[in-house]
């Protein structure tokens, strides 16, 4: 168990700079976080791991004053500690990065370091951006001060996050899923960083569920399950495993068995479905361009048969978003056609789309996705509202509505408290489940799955992984979007890269896929 | 005809002034409670407040001055109930501040009805400073500086709103925690107090200008006598989008619409008040509709912060 | 992972007791209606005896006046037609998200425009055409003047807020420009439009004095309950307000709904102002102006949108205005009473509410 032996990383060897001792936080109904007890040392990466719900953001606000415990204690330097407040946390060098930034948009990242100082002064923004630029530099990263926050990316945003916590003499750092949204390429950045940043004496907390996240980045790994710390990796038995032995051992604390992780998917061979060179293509794209500020999109040509995956690879902000949008009929077609089952359909409705068997699952769950605050009920037909036979002339039939509520919760394995509950207050899991249940009906020819697997815990991506094989089997054409290789590499046939909003090269899954793949994303070869 | 003499002009450009203080003074306030997140739109009943209690003090102890300072705080009264009510407790802004209103139209007409029952003291004149040299100006100078100190203090704050806005933290903070307030809060600022700081103002604001409604331009207080000045102060707030110098802008085109029924009718032309009345608002409609520009409002308008509910 | 549901702090953060049992419901119902209602009780008496007045003969008074009297009772209802009217309007626009803050212009409107056209039918037509001439012109003239505002709120996405009020302002003027201008009687010293004799109103129910307006309010606020609650189209304007990104998504036509929904609730503003004109006064004079939408935003708001909540307050409010006014006269208590009153019940109710949500939410320990 991680516990009081002295990391051998650490350069300050006198104590743990933060611990927890005993530390409980209760909702009314349940335990967040029972009877916790974790030391932080410093010159350390620490991991907390744990599944959605397992009480890591609970933690997280109590220690950066947000929430407080509602039992046991909070040691800062071996002294306990009040942290009624954020701002008592950071006068205590507690700083945090959170998944979503907090940076206020509308001003520029200098005015967000400079926030906090006294109300009359005049906010020194040269002397500021100066300083950001100087401690981003130490670290090895390059910032631009001066921006407005809402023009940068989410990666950005988050380096900024972390000079501020810098400058601001944070010894204790906590990022609270800080690669969650982040681009492979940005999160692998941000890990070097955060390494960079414990090297020089500082603790640092990682909280994630990306296992390969943990094992490469962290020093010492913490293991929450329902609210209780139930194991963990101090760093000697960490640094003695390789990868896969790692992981396995998390794993095992995680779930309580070996065999659930589908994230070490390295060597899972290609899918091997029977496809008919000859068949048919259901959906088929044309010379398709779709404008867009930032990223139009033009010239994509793709055909799906039936059976078949196609996955869309490409970091983030490629114009996946506005080809989906742009397929699903949420935003107008410039040029191009897009047949489906033979009919074009780039002038089609939305609604006139989805009746000829075209479904869109969407990666914005909460934004787009479902109305948060309806039952789980009508969220399942938010896309047939008026159909029959769930409305008749226009009135609802409540008991069809029921029926159908209750046989997708039960088909799709919804955990709901009923399906009266609103479907904002389902975890993101269930709420994912909830949007394959309402786009995988027997109608559907085509489906367009965007990040299917974002955000979610390991066992929802396997469940979601396993909704796009079904699919795949039941001869639906498939077209997979997604920023992890790994899953497309594990579904689909063909993966197409898409760059700057256009496909790159499409190539087939065999064994020289990942290379290939790699080398088009980066833009070599062609 | 003659209808630009020298005493038209300056009876237009004076009563544009009387007009538009009371706009200027009550859109800068609402502009900072939207700047900081809340939708004050009890605003109408402060400045109703403020006209009450601006009009007695001055009344009773025969202090334009106090009479103010007296406004100012009538108005930050009621604004302490939205404080309390909307910032510290999270109620329905729109709720809370409809109810302001209603209940401060109803208390300053029932205050005075018993203490006035049906008649309607009226005020002598109200002191004013000729500023030295400018005062000779032809025009400008009778209707601008040879005003009440109100005044003065008004065109002053624009500035100084201006400069506490793009050159102070508080102007930072009061952006943040409209914008995004958890933001502010893991800065470490207490997004409640900047709010209430905000509403305060407000409510100081907009008693002020309530009291110059009743001190300097009518003399008398009449129940309700704000007359939805306290809305369009609502709207130019929202329309200049966080820059004072609009509000004063808007202020002056208003208070011009409205001072140009009097002024024609000193040179002797009957159009009724009520096409006067409409041509601001018209020409901010054509402006919108030619435009077309997006409006843009804080993100975290009228939603109350609780710390925790990310 | 069975307890996914149960553990919520991490994926909402706001998860609240599902069910409360029996003995809870009945707690919960007093303390979010009975308790303000009392309480400001309490409050309005402790002003009433500041001026000197008996609380138990004002109350007394206006309960004899507002709901015991005949005549009080068949004023109280017919004052809730067009009130009921306004309410319906603004169920129907808040509950699709839309902020339409124009209803006394687009009331005086119709108003003004019925009153025009009214005495000019009045002969041409049989009874009852004129009368649904009128309101139809009613409906159509406030419908009319939420157009602007709703393209652009639909089209350019312009803040509606902004643009009703405007529209307000606006419209109040440009009613009274058509009354001292265009609609004029030229008979009366007074401006105000011809008036429509007493036979020629909206007729009345049985033998009283009620304005049949009433029913046409309790049957708007009810239709739009059942309509907005039960109906494809109602969840199609429940899903633009509550969430307009997943509107689009789910292929709805959010800008022409917008319009929709501009026009339905204008055009029931509107309509109150027909029915104000038919039922109860015949006409329209210079500079009247009730502005009503400001009194009735925040009943509706407390109702839930709920249209038999509404019916319910709206009546309350009926009946303490009617009651006050003659309290004003008999008891020398300023009708401006009421607005107290009526400002001590908003804001206890939102308090109430507000403390019954954090102890369902069980505020963190």
């Amino acid at each position: 168990m991680a516990g009081t032996s002295a990391a051998a990383t650490a350069l300050d060897q006198d104590g743990p700079l933060v611990s927890l001792k005993n530390v409980t936080k209760r909702f009314p109904g349940i335990v967040a976080n029972d009877r916790i007890s974790i030391d932080f040392w410093p010159g350390e990466v620490h991991v907390l791991l744990g599944e959605n719900g397992a009480g890591k953001s609970t933690l997280v606000s109590m220690l950066t004053g947000f929430q407080q415990p509602s039992e046991g204690e909070i040691e800062v330097a071996g002294v306990p500690q009040d942290l009624s407040s954020p701002q008592r946390a950071l006068d205590l060098g507690i700083g945090a990065v959170y998944q979503h930034s907090m940076l206020a948009p509308t001003l520029t990242l200098a005015e967000n370091v400079s926030l906090g100082r006294p109300w009359w002064q005049k906010p020194d923004r040269r002397g500021i951006a100066d300083e950001m630029r100087k401690t981003a530099n130490s670290v090895g990263i390059t910032i631009r001060p001066e921006a407005l926050t809402s023009a940068l990316s989410l990666g950005e945003r988050q380096q900024a996050e972390i000079v501020r916590a810098l400058m601001r003499g944070s010894r204790f750092l906590i990022l609270d899923e800080a690669t969650a949204m982040l681009t492979p390429k940005d999160a692998e950045k941000l890990g070097n960083l955060m390494r960079l940043i414990a090297q020089d004496g500082r603790g640092v907390v990682f909280i994630t569920h990306k296992l390969n996240e943990a094992v490469a980045y962290g020093d010492r790994i913490s293991v929450l399950r329902l609210g209780k710390k139930v194991g963990g990796l101090p760093p000697e038995q960490l640094r003695a495993m390789d990868k896969t032995e790692a992981h396995d051992e998390i794993v095992r604390l995680m779930f309580g068995t070996r065999t659930t992780g589908s994230e070490a998917t390295e060597n899972t061979p290609p899918p091997q479905h029977k496809l008919d060179e000859t068949e048919k293509p259901i959906l088929e794209i044309l010379a398709l361009e779709v404008d867009d500020e930032a990223t139009p999109v033009s010239g994509i040509e793709l055909k799906i048969r039936p059976g078949e995956v196609v996955g869309i690879a490409g970091i983030d902000g490629n114009g996946q978003v506005q080809l989906a949008e742009a397929l699903a009929g949420q935003r107008p077609v410039r040029n191009g056609r897009i047949y489906l089952d033979g009919v074009s359909i780039e002038d089609k409705s939305i609604g006139g789309r989805r009746n000829l068997g075209l479904s869109y699952v969407t990666d914005d769950r909460l934004g787009e996705g479902i109305v948060g605050a309806f039952p789980v009920s009508l969220n399942l037909l938010l896309k047939q509202i008026g159909d029959a036979p769930f409305w008749k002339h226009g009135l609802e039939q409540p008991a069809e509505i029921a029926r159908n509520a209750t046989e997708k919760v039960a088909a799709f394995d919804i955990r709901t408290p009923g399906i009266g509950t609103p479907a904002g207050k389902l975890s993101g899991g269930n709420i994912q489940k909830l949007l394959l249940a309402r786009e995988l009906g027997e109608k559907t020819r085509a489906v367009i799955f965007a990040k299917p697997t974002y955000g979610l815990d390991l066992q929802n991506i396997a469940a979601s992984r396993n909704r796009i094989r079904e699919a795949a089997d039941a001869r639906k054409a498939v077209l997979l979007i997604s920023t992890e290789l790994d899953e497309l590499l594990e579904l689909s046939d063909r993966i197409a890269v898409m760059s700057q909003g256009r496909i790159v090269g499409i190539v087939d899954n065999n064994e020289t896929a990942r290379q290939r793949v790699g080398e088009l994303m980066s833009g070599v070869g062609e | 005809m003659a209808l630009f003499t020298e005493a038209f002009l300056t009876a237009l450009l004076a009563g544009a002034i009387s007009a538009g203080i009371p706009l200027l003074l009550v859109g800068l306030g609402e502009q900072m409670s939207e700047k900081s997140g809340v939708l004050n739109i009890g605003i109408e009943g402060m400045m109703l407040a403020g006209a009450y209690t601006g009009f007695l003090i001055a009344w009773k102890t025969e202090s334009m001055g106090l009479g103010f300072i007296a406004g100012a705080g009538g108005g930050m009264f009621v604004a302490l109930f939205m404080a309390v009510l909307c910032v510290r407790m999270g109620l329905n802004q729109i709720v809370i501040g409809i109810s302001l209103t209603l209940g401060a139209e109803g208390a300053t007409a029932i205050l005075h009805h018993f203490q006035f029952s049906r008649t309607y003291p009226r005020l002598p004149a109200t002191l004013k400073w000729d500023i030295p040299v400018l005062h000779d100006i032809p025009v400008i100078g009778p209707a601008l500086f040879g005003r009440e100190p109100v005044v003065y203090f008004a065109l002053i704050l624009v500035a100084v709103f201006a400069y506490l806005y793009r050159r102070t933290h508080f102007g930072l903070a009061l952006q943040a925690a409209g914008d995004k307030p958890a933001a502010l809060d893991s800065s470490g600022v207490d997004v409640l107090k900047v709010r209430t700081v905000a509403v305060l103002t407000t409510g100081a604001l907009a008693g002020l200008g309530g009291a110059f409604m009743a001190i300097v331009g009518a003399g008398i207080f009449v129940p309700f006598m704000t007359h939805g000045n306290g809305f369009i102060g609502i709207v130019l707030a929202m329309l200049a989008r966080g820059r004072p110098l609009w509000v004063l802008g808007g202020a002056t085109l208003f208070g011009a619409c409205l001072s140009l029924t009097t002024a024609l009718q000193v040179a002797g032309i009957d159009i009724p008040t009520d096409v006067i009345q409409m041509l601001p608002f018209a020409a901010v409609m054509a402006v919108l509709i030619v435009l077309g520009s997006k409006a843009n409002l804080p993100v975290s308008l009228g939603t109350a912060y609780a710390r925790g509910e990310r | 992972m069975t307890s996914e549901t149960a553990i919520a702090p991490e994926s909402g953060g706001k998860e609240r007791k599902v069910r409360l049992n029996m003995h809870d419901d009945r707690l919960h119902f007093l303390i979010i209606t009975i308790g303000p209602v009392l309480a400001t009780l309490v409050i309005a008496s402790l002003i009433l005896l500041a001026m000197g007045v008996s609380p138990l003969d004002y109350y007394g008074y206006i309960f004899q006046r507002g709901v015991m009297s005949p005549s009080g009772v068949q004023a109280t209802l017919t004052r809730m037609g067009p009130l009921l009217l306004i309410a319906a309007s603004l169920i129907v626009c808040f509950r699709a998200g839309i902020w339409n803050l124009g209803g006394d212009a687009q009331f005086i409107l119709g108003a003004v425009f019925v009153a025009a056209a009214g005495p000019e039918l009045v002969d041409a037509l049989p009874a009852w055409l004129m009368l649904l001439l009128c309101l139809a012109i009613g409906a159509a003239a406030g419908a009319v003047w939420s157009l602007v505002p709703a393209f652009l709120r639909a089209y350019q996405g312009i803040n509606e807020i902004i643009t009703t009020m405007m529209m307000t302002f606006l419209g109040g003027s440009l009613a009274n420009v058509l009354v001292k201008l265009v609609f004029l009687d030229p008979e009366t010293t007074v401006p105000q439009t011809r008036t429509l004799a007493v036979p020629d109103r909206l007729p009345r129910l049985f033998d009283t004095t009620v304005s049949s307006g009433v029913l046409l309010g309790l049957a708007a606020v009810l239709i739009v309950h059942f309509t907005m609650n039960r109906t494809a189209f109602g969840l199609r304007l429940r899903i633009v307000g509550a969430n307009a990104k997943a509107a689009v998504h789910a292929g709805l036509p959010v800008a022409t709904l917008t319009v929709i929904v501009f026009s339905i609730s204008a055009g029931l503003a509107g309509l109150a102002g027909a029915v104000s004109v038919l039922g109860q006064n015949g006409n329209v004079r210079a500079d009247w102006n009730p502005a009503y939408t400001l009194t009735i935003v925040p009943l509706v708001f407390l109702a839930r949108f709920n249209g038999f909540a509404t019916i319910a307050f709206v009546f309350l409010f009926s009946v303490l205005s009617i009651g006050s006014e003659s309290a004003a006269r008999r008891l020398g208590v300023p009708n401006y009473f009421t607005l107290v009153t009526m400002a001590t019940l908003l804001i206890l109710m939102a308090v109430a509410e507000m403390i019954d949500q954090r102890r369902s939410k069980g505020k963190a320990v």
